[in-house]
Order: C-alpha cells, then structure tokens, then sequence
C-alpha cells in the first residue's frame, strides 16, 4: 500500500466519524495551545525584565569608590584608609583600556534649580556627553551635553520632564538661562517622561558637564564611573583590564568595587528560563491527556471498525499494513490537533499582547516545534496500541462482527 | 495436480471446556475452474471450511495445497498476498466499508496491493460497466439496494482477477430474483475460468453446481457430480 494510499485511507477514516475526531482534534489543540500560550508568556516575562535591564545597558560595568568586599586579615586591613576618590582623570584614563568602548563619570549631588522666580529642589547628574549613550537616554527636544573636554564644561544643562513642566509648563525650556546654585546654566536639551532604567528616574533630575557639577558642590570626587565595554561576553576581561588601571593610579592599592549588570542579568536570565520551562512542563501534561484521549478513541475506533479490519485482512491486507493505517490515523489526527492548537495558541498570545502590550508574549519557536513533536509523538506513542490490537484481530471472527 | 489439494485437515475450537471439532480429516482436491457447492446443515463446518481455504483460519492438522505449494506452512504476509492476488471473498452480508462509495470499495483491494491510481481508475471503470454498476459508481453502500451491494463486493473480489473466488451464502441476505441475478454473474465468471466455491443452505443454487460437497459434522459425506466433466474447461 503506498504511503498516499495510506494517508487518504486513514484520513476518510478520520472522516468517517467528525464529531469524535473533532472532540479528540480539539483536546490535542488545547494541549498545544496551553503550551503555546504558556512558554509565551513565560518567555515575554523574560524579555520584559531583559529588557529593563538592558535600558541600563547590559554591557555596563560601574566602578564605585572604596571597597565592598573585605578580606582577610593584613597589614592593610589593619590601617582604616579612607579610600582614594575617583576623579574624572580616572575616568579618562580608562579609555586607554582596549576592550572599553564608552566612559561617563558621574557626579551627584542635590541642589536647587530656578527660573523666573520659581524654585525647585533637583537632583543634579554631573556627566559628560557619552552618558546618554551608555544609559540609552533619548532627549526630547534640543541636545545632549556636547562632547568637550570634562575638565572644563560650558554652563548649559539637560533637564529633566518634571522640572521642565514645573518651571516652563507650556512654553519652550530650549535656549532658556536657568539659575542652578550659585551659576547660570543654559537649557540646551530635556528629557522624554519617564527617561528611567530599574530605579533612577531622570524626570526630577538636570544633567550639566561633570566638570560645572564638582564646582556646585566644590568638590573634585566622583560618585560613579560608568564603563561601558565592547559586548557583553567581554564583561569579565573587561573588568579586569578596568581594575588594572585603576590599581595603577591608585599607587597599586585596589579600593575600588566594580559591578556589572551582567551578573544580575544572567541570573534573572537563568531562573527566567527556568520559569518557562516550568509551565511548558505543565502545559506538556495537558498533552499527555490528550494522549490518552487519542488511545481512548482509537480502542472505540477499532472495537467498531473490526468487521472493516477483518476485510481488509480477507482482502489480503497483511498485519503490518493494518498497523500503519491505525497508527497513520492517530498521526493525523494528532497532527490536526497541534494545527489547530498552534492556530489557538498563537491566537491567545496576540490576545496577552493586545491585553498587556509591555509583554512581549511571543511564544518561543522551540516551544512551538516541541509542543508539535510532542503531540505527534504523543498520538504515535498512544495509538501503538490500538493498532496493535486492530493488527492481531482473527480476521474469522472479526469478520462475523457485523 | 488437482488447484486445490486437502488432505486430513482438522479445525478444533475450544468452547469453555469443551472441545469442538469443526471440521474432521477434511480430504478433497478440486480441478481449476470448477464449481462446486458445499452444502450441509448449519454447524455442519461449512463456513470453516470455507475460511480455510481462503487461508484466513489456519488448520490444527493437514496440508493444503495451492497448485502444489503448500500454504498452510507459509507465514502471514505470504498468506495475505495469496488472499490478495489469487483469492476473492463473496460474503452473505456484502462487508462493504460504509464510508467508501462504491468505486473505491471496488479499488480496494488493488490500493492493499499497492498499484498505481491510474491503473486502478481505468480497471474499476470497466468493473462498474460490466456489473451495470455506472450511474451508482459515487454512491455509498447505504444508497445502494441489496443487489446492488452485492454486485459491488463481486466486482471487489473480482478486481484483482483471482484464480479461485469463495463465496459465502452470496444470496442468503438476497430476494429471490436478484438472488438469480447474482448467482449467474458468479456462474458468469467461472465459466471464464474461475473455480467457483459456494457455501450455500439454497437447495436450488446447491443444484446448479456441478459438484456439491455435502457437509455433515465436520465431514464431507457425500462429493456429487454431475454434468461434463469440470477438466473438459481446462
């Protein structure tokens, strides 16, 4: 019997019966489709919170002053140092590391801001013009600080949403002379709203040259250099070629901490993806019952087609022929069902993005290959039986059964 | 050498505790293109013997010959293929698949065989023309009289052109007239060549064979013939 033959004869068959092919079709298709939706789910779970974190810039490493992490008892250890400041030469001369692509030092400090005889409290970024790059910041009118020397920084200032709606409302901020502390400052730039990563929101806060920053709270200090190396899988080089150059000008002492965002990232990452598998594990048992589901039907297909395998078998149809078209049947059936279930559950997927559309809830294509794998292999595994059972009827008294 | 050789065939079945013997020391040998009838009470074996010798009931004890080979020794595909190349199937209740119109429960059996569709369109044509079965070709069984069905599992048993056609009670479940309609179809083929074997109750049928095999408690009693000798076809 050639394969066609097989599928068109198994497939009639199918026909033959719509409404317990069409229960058994549609038990398969919620099987797949819960693990469609599942690992959809699951998965744009992990992107949201991949892509919070990559806001911040996943290849980002943060140098801090002074050290975190104590060692053991030494001569050092003994002396309390006060740990040597990071100073924006610091800063530059990390660019001499090779695997570094962007530096910004950043100094903070809080004062306050006025315009047209409104004042406001601020937070201020001293910065220079590659942290907008590094921690992905867009401006929504105007420019970012212009790239020059950090030592010396023109007085002109990037301000936040809320401060530009508190001090200009309505009107153009672009060009406008602002008064932070004691100096002058021109607006040359504002934020979109909520310009955040994870945790700091630029919207109360005003960005100004690092250098203008450390003479408003006259101090020569930096709160954080942020390094921004050239790909993420070069974080731990990178790290170390960055510490080298820090120990160096710290007169060899290394009183530094350096974090890396990708650390905290791959753990979310890994507990993520664990997450996913896990509901595709669940969803995977809805499958299994459509497993049985399938070898249920076959075992009522056959008890009451065994007057049609007795003829077949008395048309000379040998046992394995007999086998391949009940095992063909349940294939077909189990591959109608994950059709219709991947239909489904890339329908319910859109209907989680259309519901919550900060969720990238596309299932993944592994999850849909497997989710198809398993059911065909689901229906196979299930109907060996009953075909079984179909090939080993006595063609005599399957006959008599009419 | 006889087409078909039994000698000492023994079929026993075992109901509960008992031991039933359906067929006993079942000796016979039939030419090519006879036609015989086996007769006999109901339980008299007749049906057993039939199923054997369309090899889909295997003997407790014996051999039966096929043009000489002995195929009670042979192994299941070998059996199905002899079923499906040299051996049609009549059956009293027609055992058509419900689900298939009446050109593919023709094709059937050619599909089992593996032969090509372009093949079996052009042989099931001709099948339908020569059982006047044209104008019924797409219907299913269930649109089809009596005659009509019977007709169509004809032409299925006919339609890989076996040497041997076995048919069971072929008009049991038949009126009178298509009953007749039937049975000269089936007298039809074999006087193209075809051995002939009806298991039938019909007295008259049993009568038009040229050889009828009483049957009787498993055992032939009684192996009359009449009429020209079956060889003088040959």
């Amino acid at each position: 019997m050639s394969p066609r033959d097989t599928l068109t004869f198994a497939a009639d068959a199918a026909r033959g019966t719509p409404v317990r092919t069409a229960l058994m079709v549609l038990a398969m298709a919620i099987g797949v489709a819960a693990v469609v939706v599942l690992t959809a789910l699951g998965e744009g779970a992990r992107r949201y919170v991949m892509g919070e974190f990559s806001a911040l810039g996943s290849n980002l490493v943060v140098v801090l002053p002074g050290r975190t992490n104590t060692g053991g008892i030494g001569a050092g250890s003994l002396v309390t140092s006060t740990p040597r400041d990071l100073t924006v030469e610091d800063a530059q001369a990390l660019l001499r590391a090779p695997l570094v692509s962007r530096v910004a030092p950043l100094a903070v400090g809080n004062s306050e801001i006025a315009y047209g005889g409104q004042l406001r409290d601020t937070l201020v970024l001293g910065t220079t013009a590659d942290f907008a790059p590094i921690r992905r910041y867009r401006v929504a009118e105007g420019r970012f600080l212009p790239a020059e020397d950090p030592r010396h920084g023109a007085p002109v200032v990037v301000i936040g949403d809320t401060i530009r709606r508190d001090l200009f409302g309505t009107r153009s901020a672009l060009g406008q002379l602002v008064r932070i502390g004691d100096r002058r400052f021109r607006v040359i730039g504002t934020l979109p709203a909520s310009s955040s990563g994870l945790g700091v929101n630029a919207d109360e806060a005003v960005i100004v040259p690092v250098a203008l920053a450390q003479s408003l709270f006259n101090s020569n200090t930096l709160f954080r250099i942020l390094v921004e190396v050239r790909h993420r899988e070069a974080i731990p080089q990178g790290r170390s070629q960055v510490l080298q150059i820090l120990q160096q000008r710290h007169d060899g002492e290394e009183d530094v901490t350096l974090i890396s965002q990708d650390a905290v990232l791959g753990t979310f990452d890994r507990i993520l993806t664990a997450l996913t598998f896990g509901v595709a594990g669940i969803a995977a048992i809805s499958l299994a019952v459509a497993g049985i589901l399938v070898m249920n039907v076959m075992l009522v297909s056959v008890t009451q087609r065994t007057a049609e395998v007795g003829l077949l078998k008395a048309l000379g149809a040998p046992d394995g022929t007999i086998r391949i078209l009940f095992l063909s049947e349940a294939a077909l059936l189990s591959l109608a069902g994950a059709a219709a279930g991947l239909i489904l559950g890339y329908f319910g997927a859109w209907g989680l993005r259309a519901a919550y559309p900060a969720l990238p809830a596309w299932p993944p294509s592994w999850a849909v290959l497997a989710g198809t794998f398993t059911a065909l292999v689901t229906g196979l595994v299930f109907g060996v039986i009953p075909a079984g059972r179909a090939a080993q009827l006595n063609p005599v008294t399957a006959l008599a059964k009419h | 050498m006889a087409q078909i050789e039994l000698q000492g065939i023994d079929r026993r079945f075992i109901l509960g505790d008992s031991i039933v013997s359906a067929l006993r020391n079942i000796s016979v040998a039939i030419e090519a293109g006879e036609y015989v009838a086996i007769m006999g009470p109901s339980g008299s074996g007749k049906s057993t013997l039939l199923n054997v010798l369309g090899l889909l009931d295997p003997p407790d004890a014996g051999t039966y010959r096929l043009d000489g080979r002995d195929v009670t020794t042979l192994g299941s595909n070998e059996q199905a293929r002899i079923r499906r190349e040299r051996i049609g199937f009549v059956f009293q209740s027609f055992h058509l698949v419900p689900r298939l119109s009446a050109r593919e429960n023709i094709a059937l059996p050619m599909v089992l065989a593996g032969i090509p569709p372009k093949d079996r369109q052009a042989r099931v044509g001709r099948a339908l023309e020569d059982y006047g079965l044209a104008d019924r070709a797409d219907h299913r069984p269930d649109q089809l009289s009596g005659g009509q069905r019977q007709r169509v599992a004809i032409a299925r048993a006919t339609i890989m052109r076996p040497e041997v056609i076995l048919a069971d009670e072929p008009t049991g479940n038949l009126d009178r007239a298509t009953g007749q309609d039937v049975t000269q179809i089936l007298e039809a083929l074999n006087a193209q060549g075809v051995t002939l074997l009806v298991v039938t109750h019909d007295q008259e049928l049993g009568s038009r064979a040229r050889r009828c095999l009483r049957m009787e408690d498993g055992a032939v009693v009684e192996d009359l013939r009449r009429g020209p000798s079956s060889s003088g076809l040959r």
